[in-house]
């Protein structure tokens, strides 16, 4: 159990619709994360993927405390982070640090990088001691394989590449033990982003780190995650190791998702299992009755509209997935 | 794998350092700086030839106004019909009025309530429309929603109609009542300035950054938001203070403004518009020195935001 | 889509229907800027024939969208200018037309797509309007047989509805709608080539795989040439039959599809091949490529690539940079040391 760095019990985000400047009228909500549990362990790491608009990001920002939940429980090392108060509070948010997706608008433009990765150390003053602070900045830096003397530049005096790893540096700055990387390298050029992957991979084995690591690019979460969450309209629809969620899939989702990335070898053209989805995601203001993927699902019956099917385990597979038809289907390999 | 990959990519690939030039770089971040984005834009800026004259040009109309002696040994007030209107020459260097006063001596003593004018009207809207604007923009909300509806009502003011009106009706027409009413009618814009920038800052990835890593709210404000609220304010402050040199001479000349005896470039060219075709001198000075003073205040401004955008270094 | 009304455009002089429908020969561009001459495409040559699907693969910055601008004369000018080569449309130059002859074969004869469809698109038309806009200004149209015409191309695209969909404005689609879209504007005067300039970056997978099945199914019916800009090597691999790969502004390897995934020939091809993570793959070791792309005011003598190349020998930090060395009759690449990539498995 003490394994278990963080977990949400059922966490929830709507964010509400009104009518009206002065008196607001509430008429609706998107509900944009619906009742979301995770569990993360030590050193691991979990990825997320879904497409835009499923409340990934939503999710992020209530984990690392930009947003607040409007239900549920967020447990960072056993503590409920809406139970405790004040200090305890502080210090449990410590605890979760966030890597950004764009370089390039989540540096500020008028500070140095000194300033920038330093910013944490004025915001928690007891972590480094001042006469300190700047000889860390320069260890951090070069900690994520950046020049030490650099120290003085401004942001944009870098590369896309090099601006990630400073947003990597200011991440590790209060020695946290989990890193949210919210499409970390989604902006990044293909040959830079296979240095910042690699920089990640290296500070998680040296420093012990847990990431929950967010992307869209379904290759990449292959890569790098232990175990893989997909979400689809607010909810996880199925959720296993990686193994199990890309070799023996068993949501409808999940499977469309996956035949539809492209694989870099021409000679699986055509040989590999595709299905092509039709129409748009509903919106998540008004999302379909019982599960929530029928109106694009192939094997939706009656009773998907009128039961929500429940996100566990339901066949041989041994992973949870949030169908009432889970059956496993390769869409990653070429069929023959 | 070849071991020159793995050199590679052991710390990631790394900056670029020894092999190779390193790319992305402005062709003057070669070299270590400490300094601050205002040091740098305040280096830029006495590089910029159009800057350095125009702000040359705005001390020298500024030092008229403030030490009028300097320039000049003559009283404009030392007047003498016998010598009306005379051309320019070495002893009047822009001729003589109408009534024969020194010419030169009014040009440089008329500086002083166009300069006095546009100086504290625009630092009363900086003070005050920059507080309504960032509280509007901050809070959000109803003090948003009652702060923008004063200022739609202001807004909806016409600028050179109000202020006649205003003018007219309180009859006092000095150097303060016409702050006033250029205060009044032009705080809206800068204080609607400052509230696009401060909500448009609210929204910014790294204001998300800084509140992820725990900043309370003041340090939130203060080290993310207002900085970005400062540079188009400065910037604006800056242009205003041209077009309120010209509002003064328009008032005036409209004949709401200044009155003689009082003296300033709005009089000069409302004083003299009769003699252009005869004396266009009368007419060419004044206006020469208040549409330099405009102008000056305008390309300064332009140089300023310019130099404090740090995509252009 | 029918060719009744396509008798009129056959006036290009010199035109000749047997030449390919495009040709690229050492083209260059350069940005004239205020911190020294950006070169962004540095003498790029290829052959698009009638059907094949010619990918252009590169990362940003290579000089790939700039080489599409350039060809379909959109080129921000200043501060890009074209300053040496050919593009040739059917053996015609089109850097030789006046402005007037290429805005007709902008239109009718080669059209692009971009990758911000909502940009790309008036926001303040429907897109019934800009549909028959087209028809009624290229093909003299009247306005109803025009607009029954538009109605007909959103059908191709297959967007649901299109009856009452042509009277919507452009925000008011998704962004696979807003492509599908796009791409009727540019298919509505039957192009012979389509430049598709990374169309579905912006887009989410389930959806860029609708839009790539659309694509290949409306190109095999019109038997159109398509240069596909791209940065991902998936997609590439998915759609192209020949491949260039761009780096610096040159082209330093071309190929076919299965050739260069098989065996790349520059050691840029296979630094890029061995740093993507692959689906199908569990636990590959990624190998990055040191170091970052030169700047493009910048570019270091010899070959562009040479300092971030293990196989970097002291001829590749020398000028001239490397010649199309020809790996196969069928292939070039730009290495001096083309048989140790290629064989260095």
């Amino acid at each position: 159990m003490s394994d278990l760095v963080l977990e949400t019990k059922n966490l929830v985000k709507h964010f509400p619709l009104t009518r009206g400047v002065v008196f607001k009228k509430q008429y609706g909500a998107v509900r944009a994360v619906d009742g979301v549990n995770l569990e993360l362990r030590r050193g691991e790491t979990l990825g997320i993927v879904g497409e835009s608009g499923c409340g990934k990001s939503t999710l992020a920002r209530m984990l690392v405390g930009l947003e607040t939940p409007t239900s549920g429980d967020l447990f960072v090392q056993g503590k409920n982070m809406s139970k405790v108060g004040g200090e305890e509070r502080r210090r449990g948010r410590r605890n979760i640090q966030l890597v950004m997706q764009d370089p390039y608008t989540s540096l500020n433009p008028r500070m140095t990088v000194g300033d920038i990765i330093g910013e944490p150390f004025q915001v928690h003053p007891d972590v480094v001691p001042k006469s300190q602070r700047r000889g860390k900045v320069q260890e951090l830096l070069e900690l994520v394989g950046l020049n030490p003397e650099h120290i003085n530049r401004y942001p944009h005096q870098f590369s896309g590449g090099q601006r990630q790893r400073i947003g990597i540096a200011r991440a590790l700055a209060l020695n946290p033990e989990i890193i949210l990387c919210d499409e970390p390298v989604s902006a990044l050029d293909v040959s830079i982003q296979a240095q910042v992957i690699n920089l990640l991979e290296k500070l998680q084995n040296e420093l012990g780190l847990s990431y929950i690591f967010i992307a869209h690019d379904l290759s990449v979460v292959r890569h790098i995650a232990d175990r893989v969450a997909v979400m689809y309209l607010g909810k996880i629809v199925e959720v296993g190791t990686e193994d199990e969620i890309y070799e023996s899939p068993t949501h409808p989702y999940t499977q469309a998702l996956l035949s539809a990335v492209p694989v870099p070898d021409p000679t699986l053209r055509g040989q590999r299992d595709q299905i092509v989805l039709t129409g748009d995601v509903p919106s998540p203001a008004d999302p379909p009755s019982g599960c929530r993927f029928r109106t694009r699902c192939w094997k939706a019956q009656d009773i998907c509209a009128e039961q929500e099917p429940l996100l566990q385990i339901r066949d041989k597979s041994g992973h949870p997935s949030a169908c009432h038809f889970a059956e496993v289907r390769d869409v990653v390999h070429a069929t023959e | 794998m070849s071991d020159l990959t793995s050199a590679g990519t052991a710390v990631g690939g790394g900056p670029v350092g020894g092999d190779g030039p390193v790319p992305n770089q402005p062709a003057t971040g070669g070299k270590e700086r400490s300094a601050s984005l205002w040091a740098d834009a305040r280096r830029q800026l006495m590089r910029d030839p159009v800057f350095v004259i125009a702000f040359l040009y705005i001390l020298v109309v500024g030092s008229m106004a403030a030490f009028p002696w300097l320039w000049t040994s003559q009283d404009p007030r030392d007047c003498n019909t016998n010598r009306s209107r005379l051309s320019p020459s070495a002893e009047h260097l822009f001729g003589t009025d109408i009534l024969g006063c020194d010419y030169y001596a009014h040009a440089i003593y008329g500086a002083r309530p166009s300069m006095v004018i546009a100086l504290m009207a625009t630092v009363a809207i900086v003070v005050v429309g920059g507080l309504l604007g960032l509280l509007a923009g901050y809070h959000g909300g109803w003090v948003d929603t009652i702060i923008s509806r004063v200022m739609d009502i202001f807004f909806s003011l016409p600028f050179l109609l109000g202020a006649i009106v205003f003018l007219t009706v309180i009859k006092r027409q000095n150097i303060w009542t016409i702050s006033l009413v250029l205060f009044l009618l032009a705080w809206p814009t800068i204080a609607r300035i400052i509230r696009g920038s401060v909500i448009s800052s609210k929204d910014l990835d790294y204001v998300h950054a800084a509140k992820a890593v725990g900043a309370r709210n003041s340090r939130v404000m203060f080290r993310h938001i207002l900085p970005n609220a400062i540079a188009p304010m400065l910037v604006y402050a800056t242009i205003v203070l041209g077009s309120f040199v010209a509002a003064e001479a328009t008032l005036t000349f409209l004949g709401v403004g200044l009155q003689p005896p009082a003296q300033s470039w709005g009089i000069m060219i409302s004083a003299h518009q009769v003699y252009f075709l005869e004396d266009p001198w009368l007419l060419l000075f004044p206006c020469g020195l208040l549409v330099g003073t405009v102008l000056s205040f305008i390309l300064m401004g332009d140089a300023l935001r310019d130099a404090l955008d740090p995509k252009f270094r | 889509m029918s060719s009744d009304v396509n008798v009129k455009l056959d006036a290009l002089p010199g035109a000749d229907p047997n030449a390919l429908p495009l040709q690229v020969k050492d083209l260059h561009v350069e940005f004239r800027t205020r911190n020294g001459i950006a070169h962004a495409v540095n003498g790029v040559s290829f052959d698009l024939r009638a059907g094949e699907t010619r990918a252009i693969l590169g990362e940003s910055g290579c000089g790939k969208s700039v080489t599409a601008q350039a060809i379909m004369g959109i080129l921000d000018s200043p501060p890009g200018f074209v300053t040496g080569g050919e593009i040739l449309y059917r053996g015609v130059d089109l850097l030789k037309l006046p402005e007037s002859e290429r805005r007709k074969v902008r239109a009718n004869r080669i059209a692009m797509i971009f990758q911000d469809a909502l940009s790309a698109l008036n926001p303040v038309f429907t897109v019934g309007f800009q549909l028959a806009e087209l028809f009624r200004k290229h093909r003299g149209m009247s306005r109803q047989d025009a607009k029954a015409r538009a109605v007909e191309l959103l059908d191709l695209v297959k967007i649901p509805a299109a009856k009452q969909r042509v009277n919507d404005y452009p925000h008011q689609f998704s962004g696979g709608m807003r492509q599908r879209v796009m791409i009727a504007m540019a298919l509505a005067l039957d192009p012979e080539v389509l430049i598709a300039d990374e169309p579905t970056t912006a887009l989410d997978v389930t959806v860029q795989a609708q839009i790539m099945a659309l694509l290949a199914e409306l190109q095999r019916e019109r038997n159109m040439g398509l240069v596909l800009i791209t940065h991902d090597m998936g997609v590439v691999a998915d759609v192209a039959d020949r491949i260039s790969v761009m780096y610096a502004g040159r082209v330093i390897e071309e190929a076919g599809v299965n050739d260069i995934y098989a065996s790349p020939a520059h050691p840029y091809t296979k630094g890029l091949l061995e740093s993507i993570p692959r689906l199908d793959l569990k636990g590959q070791e990624l190998s990055a490529i040191k170091g970052l792309p030169p700047a493009l005011t910048n570019i270091p003598p010899g070959c562009a690539f040479n300092p971030r190349c293990r196989y970097a020998q002291e001829v590749c930090r020398k000028d001239p940079a490397p010649p199309l060395y020809q790996v196969s009759p069928s292939r070039t690449a730009a290495c001096h040391f083309w048989k140790e990539v290629k064989g260095d498995e």
